[in-house]
Parts: C-alpha cells; sequence; structure tokens
C-alpha cells in the first residue's frame, strides 16, 4: 500500500478462539506490582 | 473501534479490536477521521471524497479511500467487537491457581516513603515467613493449578532477602515437587538490595528466572523516597551491586523498577539516569497514593506527566539499534507474539489465578489487599473459603467495567488494577481513572516506538 503501512500481521480476532491455555506470565509477576499492563506480556505459544 | 494519533511525527491508528496499528500517511489519516465521524467506518466512498474534496486531489483519494477500505475489509480496521460472546466462556471456566506472591518478611530495612506495605508491616505486625508455611503454599499451588505447568512465585516483602533462608530451602522443595508432580517453577525474586552479597547474588543468578531491582533513578530522587532506617540514603549501598547483577545476567532476565511521585514529575531524568548507569531493563511506575498524602500524583500533573513520556519515548527512538537503546517496562509491546484476546479480556487473575500469601499462610486476592479483612480469603493449610471472592474477582474483566467499554487502551491493561480500583472507589470494577490516563498515553508512546523500530529496520535492510 502507498499511503498504509500496517505494522503487525496477526488479528486478536483469530486468538479468541485457541487461546486462553493460561501459561503465560502474571502481569504482576513481572516488574509492575502497582499497575496492570497486559500488553507486553509474550504469549507463551509464541515464546515456545 | 479506533484511535488515532499523531506522535513524534508519525500519523498512527490502532484498530482496537484487531490490535492491527497503521502508520499512515496525512490522506488517509484524515481519510480515515471522516470515515469515523461520518460511520464508524461504514461510510460511501462518495461521502469521504465530497468531505475532503477540498484539501486533496480526486486520483489521490481515490486511492487512499479503497487502500482503506481493503482494510475495513479485511477486519483490520473499524473491526467488530467478537470478544463479549466470549465471556460466558470466562466466567464458566474452572479456577487454577498458578501464580502466588510470598510474603516471605513482612519487615524491611529500609522506610520507603510511599511504601504501600507500610514499610512491611501491610497493617499487622512484623513477622517472617516459616519454611513450613512457605512448603504449605508451594503444596497449595501445585494442588490447585489443575493441568498449568508453568507456576510462578515471587519472593516478595517487605524485604525477603531478611529471610532468605526460607527463600533458599523454599526453592530447593520447588524444584523437587517439579520434578515430581511435572511443573515448572518460575521464580522471582523482588528485593531492595541493601542485604544483597555475593551468595545472594549467585543464588539469584542460579534460580531466579526475574528479579526485581528497587531503586528510583537519580540519587537525591532515590534516597529523599528510599532512606535505610537510620534516615541515611540507599543509593550509594545498592547501586554497585545492581550494576554488577544487571551485568552478570548478560542485562536480561530483570528490571531495575523505580516509582515516580509528586516529588519527581521530571521522571525521565529518572529512567535515563538508570540507562546511564548501564541498567538495559528499567521500569519507573506512577505512585498509587492517596490524594492527601504529599507525594500523590495530582490531576494537575498530567500535562507534565503525558510531555514527560512523550520526551523519554522521543530519546528512546533516537537510540534504537545503537549501544545506547534500553528497554522501558512501560513502553514494551509486543504486536506480534503478545497476549492472545482471553487473555487481554479477563484482566490480571489477581483472586484467581494469582494469590498473596502472608507470612502465616493467610491468602488474599494480591499483595495490595494483603492486611484488610474484607479480602482474606483463607489459608494455605485450609484453602480458600471465601468462593464468593474468588467469583467477584472472576466476573472482573474489561467488558465488567463501565470506564473502560470505550477506552482505545482496554485490551493493553485488561482493564487495569483491581487494587487501584477499589482503593480509590470502594469496588474492584471501576478504574482508577488518574492511572487511566497515564495508561493511554504510554500505550500511545509504545506503539509509536514500535512504529520507529519498523521504520529503522526498513532503513537498515
Amino acid at each position: 500500500m502507498k499511503h498504509i503501512k500496517t505494522l503487525n500481521t496477526k488479528k486478536l480476532q483469530n486468538t479468541v478462539k485457541k487461546g486462553g491455555c493460561g501459561e503465560c506470565q502474571t502481569s504482576c509477576q513481572s516488574a509492575c506490582k502497582t499497575s496492570c499492563t497486559v500488553g507486553n506480556q509474550t504469549c507463551e505459544k509464541a515464546r515456545a | 473501534m479506533i484511535h488515532q494519533y499523531q506522535n513524534n511525527g508519525y500519523n498512527i491508528v490502532l484498530d482496537v479490536n484487531s490490535g492491527a496499528v497503521h502508520v499512515v500517511d496525512a490522506l488517509a489519516y484524515d481519510v480515515i477521521a471522516v470515515m469515523d465521524r461520518l460511520q464508524g467506518g461504514a461510510t460511501s466512498k462518495e461521502a469521504v471524497t465530497e468531505a475532503l474534496a477540498d484539501r486533496y486531489k480526486a486520483g489521490a483519494l481515490s486511492e487512499t479511500i479503497a487502500e482503506v477500505q481493503s482494510l475495513v475489509e479485511a477486519e483490520e480496521l473499524f473491526s467488530p467487537d467478537p470478544y463479549e460472546q466470549a465471556l460466558d466462556g470466562l466466567a464458566s471456566r474452572p479456577v487454577v491457581v498458578k501464580a502466588l506472591c510470598l510474603h516471605i518478611a513482612h519487615d524491611c530495612n529500609l522506610a520507603c516513603r510511599y511504601c504501600f506495605a507500610k514499610e512491611g508491616e501491610y497493617h499487622g505486625e512484623r513477622a517472617l515467613m516459616s519454611f513450613a508455611v512457605g512448603k504449605a503454599a508451594l503444596d497449595f499451588l501445585i494442588a490447585h493449578s489443575g493441568n498449568r505447568r508453568n507456576l510462578e512465585v515471587d519472593f516478595f516483602g517487605g524485604e525477603p532477602t531478611m529471610n532468605f533462608q526460607v527463600v533458599k530451602d523454599l526453592v530447593a522443595y520447588g524444584r523437587e515437587q517439579e520434578k515430581l508432580c511435572d511443573k515448572h517453577f518460575r521464580f522471582t525474586l523482588t528485593t531492595n538490595g541493601i542485604l544483597l552479597n555475593e551468595e545472594i547474588h549467585d543464588f539469584v543468578n542460579r534460580e531466579m528466572d526475574n528479579v526485581v531491582l528497587s531503586i528510583d533513578g537519580r540519587k537525591e530522587v532515590n534516597d529523599r523516597m528510599r532512606p535505610c532506617r537510620n534516615g541515611s540514603g540507599s543509593y550509594d549501598l545498592i547501586v554497585p551491586k545492581f550494576q554488577k547483577l544487571a551485568e552478570s545476567r548478560n542485562q536480561e532476565r530483570y528490571y531495575v523498577r523505580g516509582t515516580f511521585t509528586h516529588f519527581n514529575t521530571d521522571f525521565s531524568k529518572d529512567v535515563l539516569h538508570l540507562a546511564d548507569l548501564g541498567f538495559k531493563q528499567i521500569s519507573v511506575e506512577p505512585v498509587v497514593a492517596m490524594p492527601e498524602d504529599a507525594y500523590a500524583l495530582q490531576e494537575s500533573d498530567l500535562p507534565t506527566l503525558f510531555a514527560e513520556y512523550d520526551k523519554l519515548a522521543a530519546e528512546m527512538a533516537k537510540r534504537i539499534h545503537t549501544e545506547k537503546a534500553f528497554h522501558f517496562f512501560h513502553f514494551m509491546i509486543d504486536l506480534e507474539g503478545g497476549p492472545c484476546a482471553i487473555k487481554r479480556l479477563s484482566g490480571c487473575g489477581s483472586g484467581t489465578e494469582y494469590l498473596a500469601v502472608t507470612p502465616w499462610g493467610d491468602l488474599y486476592p494480591c499483595h495490595q489487599f494483603v492486611g484488610n479483612p474484607d479480602f482474606l480469603m483463607g489459608n494455605v493449610q485450609d484453602g480458600i473459603k471465601r468462593q464468593d471472592l474468588v467469583a467477584e474477582f472472576q466476573g472482573c474483566n474489561v467488558y465488567a467495567k463501565e470506564k473502560c467499554r470505550n477506552c482505545f487502551a482496554k485490551f493493553m491493561c485488561s482493564g487495569g488494577c483491581a487494587a487501584n480500583s477499589y482503593h480509590f472507589h470502594g469496588r474492584i470494577n471501576d478504574a482508577y481513572d488518574l492511572g487511566c490516563e497515564l495508561q493511554r498515553k504510554r500505550v500511545e508512546c509504545a506503539i509509536m516506538l514500535k512504529a520507529v523500530e519498523n521504520a529503522v529496520e526498513q532503513e537498515e535492510t
């Protein structure tokens, strides 16, 4: 495309059916402890 | 639902439901704005052309509208919300516990002025967790973890190194049990570094998946809020030890973690100070405090704080792919391998899959509820008694919060911190408004940095 560059290829909608395995890190265990930051977590399946 | 904004010279459009991020030129930015204003994306080509005919040539307009419409058709722009129907499945999921915050020591050798644990005591008495209680906690975790393999245990306090023998013994016990039960423990230590010595250093590197090192930034900033018990500053005691530890971990799997307050609203200087000290994994977070506290952030601080985040992001953008680059926890965002929609909907897991354990084995929904009798859920020996609390926390998700419904950042924070909501509004299904404002700003900066990263990588290839 000439006017638009899309940065990501995966669509969040597609993760509804296969998601939710729960193996990923709990957000508060990473560094925050006072805020809830989920968007920067990594999917355990993507990491494998 | 979309969110479009300009930051550091980039025109950015986030499609909230698909998570798609588009970097666009001025023409596409205007086309998308018109489509959003007119009909939430379902706008005819003619209507958009008419709205912008006085500003752009017909050929360029037509070409851009076609590009935008192809994204709409691909459900990457103005995409529908398919998630609310997934909530029924969420509510009926069996509750498993996968993470514990072990309060190894309700005691501390610092006297931080903003400490939510009230210098380690959590509104109670000073106490150290015994091995027996810690062992019962790990047994409880394994027994309630269902088929989850990865189990997380954070050694927290107060200051956990004040009870380090128990930390070591619990790690040894956990390692034994993970083999027997086909589990994998990920241990984390959160420490202020005062007692960090050779032995602890080596143990941490051997056993801890992650280590959180508490420091606020510049010496004067750190020492004002993080004094020792005798009033002297802690900066000089901890910095060399933290530098050595970070280096010995190859600058990975750790965070130096600070808190900024009303006293240092110029916190970008603290982040950059930590970067100048050589740290590559940095988290500096806004203090959460009641308005009556002198150090509490105020609504009037917001313009300054927004500008600071912008300043920090612009500086980080310049450093991308250079030796001076570093990670800032709240600007990290994983556009490709990020969490699934279910994780983003269901919140932080407090009160369900994540629990805090006091030195005497009491269970609370998270570390921030510890000491509040209304949230005492049970104990590690007898299990959870307050199933009503489990149900309440299980129902706490993005769609249960009115304030989140129309927020573009809702799938980045998954509805925010339940404890903050409770402390400011008396219920867990609200949202801590000042925190939301800052969260939205951080998401904007994080996405902008991805745009820069992409541009730099394109240049390099």
